[in-house]
Parts: structure tokens; sequence; C-alpha cells
């Protein structure tokens, strides 16, 4: 798979979103690299998902501009969708179709030849050794499976920058591991990855990050570098001490 | 594993599960679970999604029935005793389970009058948690944020005085300062004599308990306090750090000597496979294995076990996997 | 086009995959079918005949064999005077009666008009041409056999029409209206209200509480009998001012009927919902459970007496049958409490078997 073009795969600039008067998402600039692994954290409430939708382009800018893998958020919102991969936690497979059966869907979706998805499909499922399962319905394989079965599937036409909504919710400690291995696979391969979650181990493991409070980003840059500057062990901390102030205020939260 | 109480005396056990097993559909929800909680308690039950978690609780809530085995809450049997036990239960599930429609004042004063009491009279009993409520308390439940949903779901299932609470993930999908404060309410009650149950897919939260059941699959891996789970940990733990962690970890899992590597945050836990190494012999070891591999700024350093490396080790390969997992090496 | 047909293709599999969605969508015609077929009969038979004849003879005694004979028509009672009918029609026990007038056979052999009056219960639809048709045939059927006399018409029939004189078809449709609207509302009322509790898990706090079944039941049935008492009043109003159906009877009388009918339909939802928790599901059995027997089974389009004799036993069960025969007799008949104490009986028998049944069935627990 060639490399991204030299530029940025993800790049907002003052980008804001209100709903009547409330302000979702406040003015945030940030920018990720192709092949980075940013790390898009906050609290419920604090904006993620709404500057997420945007990004994805299933929600209009109310303000400043964006784009991703070099197009408009406002202008080329279909383009987007064929360039990108989205995986959510409530997962976006089929519970009644079988592994293999989701996995054709969706080469079918993105307009795979035959045999891409012939040898696609076989590459996901050696790879995550599902073999054995491919005829079995989704929703009678283990959790873990479905996690990174949903997340091979969202990779499946290679795009070149894919988003991951808390994709390892709830799932054992092994089985995240081995999800961040996919991703990191991903990520080697020149896809961008922008994932959230709320295990702040996983923060560690991206190349950058950014923390959302109240509709802003209140930090952003390298985990290393992060807990430096503020002087804090771990970004649970960090996050701690970022978020706590606006636990108390009305705004939206609570 | 241990099942070491936390007071000597058995007469004060609050809750007992003596080898509860439950099936749905064919797979196992619990399989010969055994465990004894003592009163005053604050104790947790740690696991993923599919650890049998809610099962066991909705078990002890007497909402369902085992399929074997015995469970006997404030001495009650939990399938014999249910009406005596729902007078004597708090309850608080583990999704949104309050109305959504009703404001926070009604949600409360509704599940006072279920139980017969009222608002005002168990006015101190609620008060920690209810005085951050207090702002909103018009406000629809629906209305809230996370973190206060989960606090206005505490305040009714605390709100008629029960003599045990049972929390089932109250800290699930919530953010870490909401989870913090969450802890901290938890701890006030805690220190007034009440038995507290919490369910939690959170590792870390293990420590802020007074002792925990780490369950997997429908089966306890360790029954004991955090700091004893973590010293029980068999073998010597490092951490390797290195900026390209990704061709480090790659190194480390070609290694012959590797027993298990993970990542764990900026680190990576590394143990090694030989039981009589000693500790300088394993790090050098290892810095020359990912020299090797061209990662020369690599530290190695002993590092303590934490209770996700204990739950690691002792969880066996995931749900339908071979058991060379153990390496690291998925599928 | 790849996406297309990968498209169909999948929603073909999830068709395919629930089992219970499909056997709804292919048995469910199958059975309507069948039974509209067989209660959709507007063949006449087996009506019920009251004879008044002050004065009988030869004359009358023939025409009153031939009704006999006609296999359409049976008589059920004979009656002395013509006042006596009122009775027999408030208690629905006849459905048309046939008064000769005195000294009919004389009347009739020495050329002057005899005449017949033949009355019918107009409450039901199948009261209009259809059982007309019948009588004037047997009646017909008599004249041809006579020896001609020059000219004149022998026998008069005179068609009255009880009840519903202009034969108002809204007057026969609006009662069963009534019940079927009502039916509807209550049963989706208190079942979609359990199954909202269960999705959204609110239930399961619930249950974890000393709150007993009954409690709960009760709870849910009460608030909605406040409701379903405005609806009774707002779809009666509706019936008098739009479409002027008359209120011959007692209008207190109609109206705790129509609460206690509500309040079986009420019991009927709660057990629908005691069984699953879904409000679709809920609803779908709400509706199946209410308005398909409410339509074809309770009378009120179709005659109960032209169904095959295992579906009208099957009506005895169907709530709005009883309440169909009610909301008529009280709104057209002007009938009362004496008429209509067995109907009465039954729905308050149905009330509380279907509340004890709900609240046996109510599950304590989550499985």
């Amino acid at each position: 798979m060639s490399p991204a073009p030299s530029g940025e795969a993800i790049r907002a600039h003052d980008l804001t979103r209100t709903f009547g008067e409330f302000m979702a998402v406040d003015h945030i600039t940030f920018d990720v690299k192709p092949g980075e692994v940013f790390g898009f954290l906050g609290a419920n409430g604090a904006g993620k998902t709404t500057a997420i939708r945007m990004l994805t382009g299933l929600l209009a800018p109310s303000g400043g501009e964006a784009s991703v893998a070099g197009h408009d958020v406002a202008t080329e919102s279909e383009a987007i969708k064929q360039d990108i991969g989205y995986m959510s936690q409530r997962f976006s497979l089929y519970d009644d179709l079988t592994v293999r059966e989701n996995i054709r869907l969706y080469g079918g979706i993105y307009d795979l030849t035959p045999s891409e998805l012939r040898d696609r499909t076989r590459r996901i499922l050696d790879r995550l050794g599902l073999a054995r399962a491919e005829r079995t319905l989704v929703r009678a394989i283990p959790l873990g499976w479905k996690q990174k079965l949903a997340l091979s599937v969202a990779l499946l036409h290679e795009p070149k920058v894919v988003f991951l909504d808390e994709p390892t919710s709830g799932v054992d400690p092994v089985t995240r591991r081995q999800f961040w291995e996919l991703i990191y696979e991903a990520a080697h391969a020149g896809t961008t990855v922008l994932v959230t979650t709320h295990y702040m181990d996983e923060a560690e493991y991206c190349d950058r990050i950014s923390i959302m409070v109240s509709g802003r980003i209140e930090a952003m840059g390298a985990p290393a570098e992060l807990k430096k500057q503020a002087g804090v062990a771990s970004i649970d901390e960090l996050f701690v001490r970022l978020a706590r102030p606006s636990a108390e205020s009305t705004r939206g939260a609570a | 594993m241990t099942n070491a109480p936390s007071t000597a005396d058995d007469a004060h056990e609050a809750v007992v599960v003596d080898r509860i097993t439950k099936r749905f559909d064919g797979t196992i929800a619990l399989d010969d679970v055994s465990v004894r909680v003592n009163a005053g308690e604050l104790f947790g039950f740690i696991g993923p999604d599919g650890a049998g978690k809610t099962t066991l609780f909705r078990i002890l809530t007497t909402l369902i029935v085992p399929d074997s085995g015995i469970a006997r809450v404030l001495g009650s049997d939990v399938v014999e005793g249910i009406w005596t036990l729902r007078r004597q239960i708090g309850y608080m599930p583990g999704r949104f389970s309050l109305y959504p429609d009703l404001s926070v004042e009604e949600n409360l004063r509704f599940f006072a009058s279920v139980f017969g009491t009222t608002v005002e009279r168990e006015y101190d009993q609620i008060a920690p948690i209810y005085v951050q409520l207090e702002p909103f308390r018009t406000r629809r439940a629906a209305a809230l944020s996370g973190g206060m949903k989960q606090k206005l779901a505490l305040c009714c299932a605390l709100v008629h005085r029960p003599q045990i609470l049972f929390l089932d993930e109250p800290t699930t999908g919530v953010d870490a300062v909401s989870r913090r404060e969450f802890w901290e309410l938890l701890a006030k009650f805690r220190a007034g004599g009440l038995t507290i149950l919490v369910s939690t897919p959170y590792m870390e939260e293990a420590n802020r308990c007074g002792r925990v059941a780490l369950l997997q699959r429908g089966r306890v891996l360790a029954i004991d306090a955090p700091k004893a789970i973590t010293a029980s940990y068999e073998r010597p733990l490092f951490a390797v750090r290195a900026a390209d962690r990704f061709t480090a970890i790659r190194a480390l899992r070609a290694y012959r000597n590797t027993a298990s590597v993970y990542p764990f945050g900026e680190a990576l836990h590394f143990v090694d496979a030989r039981a009589d190494a000693s500790p300088d012999r394993i790090t050098s070891d290892a810095i020359d294995a990912l020299h090797a591999a061209g990662v020369t700024d690599a530290t190695v350093s002993p590092t303590p076990a934490t209770i996700e490396d204990v739950f690691m080790a002792r969880m066996g390969a995931p749900e339908g996997e071979e058991p060379n997992a153990q390496r690291g090496n998925p599928a | 086009m790849n996406a297309l047909w990968g498209l169909l293709r999948k929603e073909t599999y999830h068709i395919l995959r629930d089992r219970r969605t499909l056997a709804v969508l292919i048995f469910m015609p199958i059975v309507q079918v069948i039974l509209f077929g067989f209660s959709i009969r507007t063949d006449v038979r087996d009506v019920r005949l009251a004879i008044v004849d002050p004065s009988p003879d030869a004359a009358t005694l023939a025409i009153r064999d031939r009704f006999n004979a006609s296999g359409v028509f049976r008589t059920v009672a004979v009656a002395a005077r013509s006042a006596d009918l009122d009775a027999l029609f408030q208690m629905d026990t006849v459905q048309v009666a046939v008064e000769f007038e005195p000294d009919f056979g004389r009347r009739l052999a020495s050329g002057q008009p005899a005449r017949i009056l033949v009355t019918s219960d107009a409450t039901e639809p199948n009261s209009g041409t259809a059982r007309q048709f019948y009588v004037d045939a047997v009646i017909q059927g008599y004249e041809a056999g006579l020896p001609r006399g020059p000219g004149a018409v022998r026998i008069v029939p005179q068609a009255r029409s009880r009840f519903n004189p202009t034969r108002e078809s809204t007057n026969l449709f609006v009662p069963g209206l009534m019940a079927m609207v009502l039916m509807i509302i209550a049963a989706l009322m208190t079942a979609l209200s359990i199954t909202r509790e269960k999705e959204t898990g609110t239930m399961e706090t619930l249950l974890v509480s000393p709150l007993r079944p009954w409690q709960i039941i009760v709870g849910k049935v009460a608030p909605y009998l406040g409701i379903g008492f405005v609806s009774v009043l707002a779809v009666l109003g509706v019936a008098r001012m739009v479409f002027n159906v008359p209120m011959r009877g007692s209008l207190t009388l109609l109206l705790a009927e129509g609460t206690l009918f509500i309040l079986v339909a009420l019991a009927l939802g709660i057990l629908v919902s005691a069984r699953t928790s879904s409000q679709r599901v809920a609803m779908l059995g709400a509706l199946m459970g209410t308005m398909l027997p409410t339509q074809m089974l309770s009378g009120f389009i179709f005659p109960i007496e032209s169904m095959p004799t295992a579906l009208q036993w099957v009506t005895y069960v169907v709530p709005a049958r009883w309440f169909v025969a009610i909301a008529r007799g009280i709104m057209l008949k002007g009938i009362g409490i004496t008429y209509l104490w067995r109907e009465t009986a039954v729905l308050v028998a149905m009330t509380l078997l279907l509340l004890v049944a709900s609240a046996k069935s109510f599950k304590v627990r989550l499985q």
C-alpha cells in the first residue's frame, strides 16, 4: 500500500459546532499526520463525539474548517466517506450475518474487486485466527473477536484515515492489547488512526493525544511530553487535573 | 486461591456464594463460583465483559435463579427469601435504569415511597451525594450527564437505608474524573459501615476495594486484598521503555527467553521465561536482544506487578484462542 | 452496483433469519383469510321468529308451517299479544316477529285484505333487505298456492323495523366501532407501559424492591382507567353529535359498562406484556389479540348467527361481543340492567379472570 501523500491526514482549524445556544465544539485546532496514532480524549459531554461526527462528514460544522484525507468536511463530505473507515463502540457488524458475509457486504459497499475481496478476506481471517469461524454468525463469536473483526472490516478498503470510537470497551486485557497491535500494524502501513478511549493507559499507546474539556482542546502533544510539562506521572492524573474544574460547572455537564 | 476474610469472624458474613453455576442458552455465565463477603466490606468484582459480574449480581439481588449452588445475602437464601431481601438491598443495575422523564427529585421521591419512607426522613443518609445533585433537582433525568446519572442512581439505591449495596458497573463508560468522584463517595458510605459490592471492568479500581475477586468467563481467578494479589505475581516483572515501542515489542516477541511481553501504558511489561536467571542477567540479555533488533535506547528495570498483570497471567488464553497467546502473539 | 447487490443480499438474510417475524408474515395472511372467509357470511339463516296469532286458523297455521319449513326461520316464541313482543325483542330472544290480523283466515276467504305485520330488529347489520326478502318469499309462496280470486291483493305484509326505523347503518356500526377503538387503545396502553419499563431497564430496579406484582399491576391499570373513561366519553360524544346515534337508555349505565369494558382491555394488555419484554412484540400482540377478534368476531359487522357453529362458540370469549350487545341494547333499544345483567356479569368475570391471570403470569424475576 503506498504511503499517504505528505501533508496532514486530518486538519482542523477553529472548528466549531453549536446546537442552538449550546457550543458543543468551541474553535478547536489540531492536525494529525499520516500514519499517526492520535488519541482523542475527553470527558463525556466534552464534545468528542460531535467533533468526530464533523470529521467523518456526518455533521456540518457551524464555523471554522477541517479536512480529512485532503477533502474538506463541509463541501466534500461524500468524498470523505470513501477514504475513511469508522468503527464505533456499538459494532458496525450485523449480528445475524456470518463473519464471511459481513466482510463480503462491506467489500461490496466499498466496491472492492472480487480478487481484492478474496485476498483481503483470507488475510483477515488468518490474521485474526477466525478461519474456523468464518461461517459462524457474528452474534455467536466472543466479544474480543467481534471487536477485532469490526476493526478489520473498517480497514477493509484500506482507507487513509480510520476513526475508532471506544473500540476496546469491556474487552479483556489481553484482547485489548492484541487490538492495539492491529492498530499499530495499520499505522505502520500508513493508515492514520484517530481513537477515543476511556482507558487512560491506552492514551499512552498513542503518538500524540488531545484532551477536550467543555468543547475546547486543553492539552495536545505526545503523552510523555505532556506528563513532563504538567509534572504528573500518568495521563490519568493529567486528565483529572484538566477536567475536574469543569465538573462543577453547569455547562452541559450534569 | 485464597479466600481469606478480612475479619476473623465468619458469623458476620454479609454474602455467601457457594458453588453457583448459571448457564444461558448453552453458554456458561458462572462456573462453580464461590465467594464470601464480610459485613462492612467494600468488595470489588473485577473482570471484563462476559466475566459473569452482572449475572452474579442479578442472582444475589434475587433477579434470577442459579442453576445450581447456594447463595445467601444477609442470612437469607436468594431464592427463598426474595421478599425479605428486596426490602434490605440497594441495587444499581448495569445501565441507567431510572425514569428519564422524571426529574431528579421525582425519581428520588418515587424510590423513597416504594420502600415506605420519604426523602426528608432519610436526608442525612444521602446528603453527601445529594448536595452535588441539588442544583439540578428539577432537571429531567434524561438531561443529566453520565456522571450525574450515576450519582442519582446511587442516591436512589441508598435512600431507603439498605443494609447492603450492589453496584453493577457503576463507572463503566464514565470519564476518569467522574469515576474518581464516585469512588470517593463510596468510601464515605463504607466508612459508615455499609457493605458494598461493586463490579467493574477497570482493573486499577481494584485498589480502591478492601478485597476483590477477579472474574473471567464465569470463573474466579483470585480472591484477596489487592495488595496480596499483586504480591502473588509469580515471576519478576520488568518494565521496558523505548522510543519505538512497536519494534521493541516485535523484538521481544521474537526473543527466545520471553515468557510474556505486553504493552502497559508507556512501558512494556516483560517476563523472562528462565526461573533461575538473576535480575541483572535478565536485564542485560533483554537489552542485547533489543539492540540486535535496532532498538538502542531501551531501558529495562524491575517494576511491581499490577492487578492487571496478575489478571492477564491467570486468565489464560482469551476465549477461543490457543494457549500460545500467552506470549502475546495474537491467535 | 456491487454495493446494491450486497445490500439486497444482506436484507434477504435478515428477513430469512428472523424466524419469528417471518412466521407472522406468512401465517398471518393465512389465518386472516380463513377467519374472514368463515365470518363474512351474509346468508340469512337461523332467524329467530316470534308469532302473534290472536285467532289461529288453517291459513295462519299454514303460513306458520311454511316459515318453519323454510330453513331460514325458527319459531322460538308464540306471543298472545303484540305488547308481549317488547320484552322478547329487548332480550334479544327474537329477531323477527310476524303478527297476523285477527280473523285472518276468514278475511282472506271473503276476499278482504288480510294483513300480516312483520317487524324486524333493525339493530343488526343483517336486518335489512335480505331478511325481508325471505319473509316476502314465504308469504308469497303461500299466496301462490291460493285459488286466485278477482284482483284483490290478499295478504298485506307490513314491514316495520324496530329500534332503528330509518335503518341508519351508522346506528348499527357505531356501537361496535366504539368497542373496537376502546379495546385497542386500552390494551395498547398497558402493554406498552409495561414493556417500556422492561426495555429501558427501570423494571429491573422496580423488581428489586418490596413492590408486589399486584401492586405494580394496579399501579399500571388504575391511572389508565381514568384516561380510558375520558376515551369512552369522547367516543360517545362523537357517536351522538357527529353520527346522531340515539341514546335511548341510561347514560350512566352505558358509561359504567364502558368503564368495565376498558378494565377488561387494560387487563388484557397486561397479560400480553407479561410474557414479552419488547415493546414491538407487545404492540403486535395487543393489536392481534384485540383488533382482529373485535372486527370479525364481535358481531358488529358480520352477524354471529351466520358463522359456523364452532366460530360462534369462539365469539363467547371475545369481550367486544358482549360489549357490543350492551352498547346496542342501551343506545338503540333503551334497555336497562335487568336485561343486560348476563352480559355485564360476563364482562366482570372476564376482568377478574384476566387480572388474576396477569398477576400470576407477572414475572417476579428477570427470567
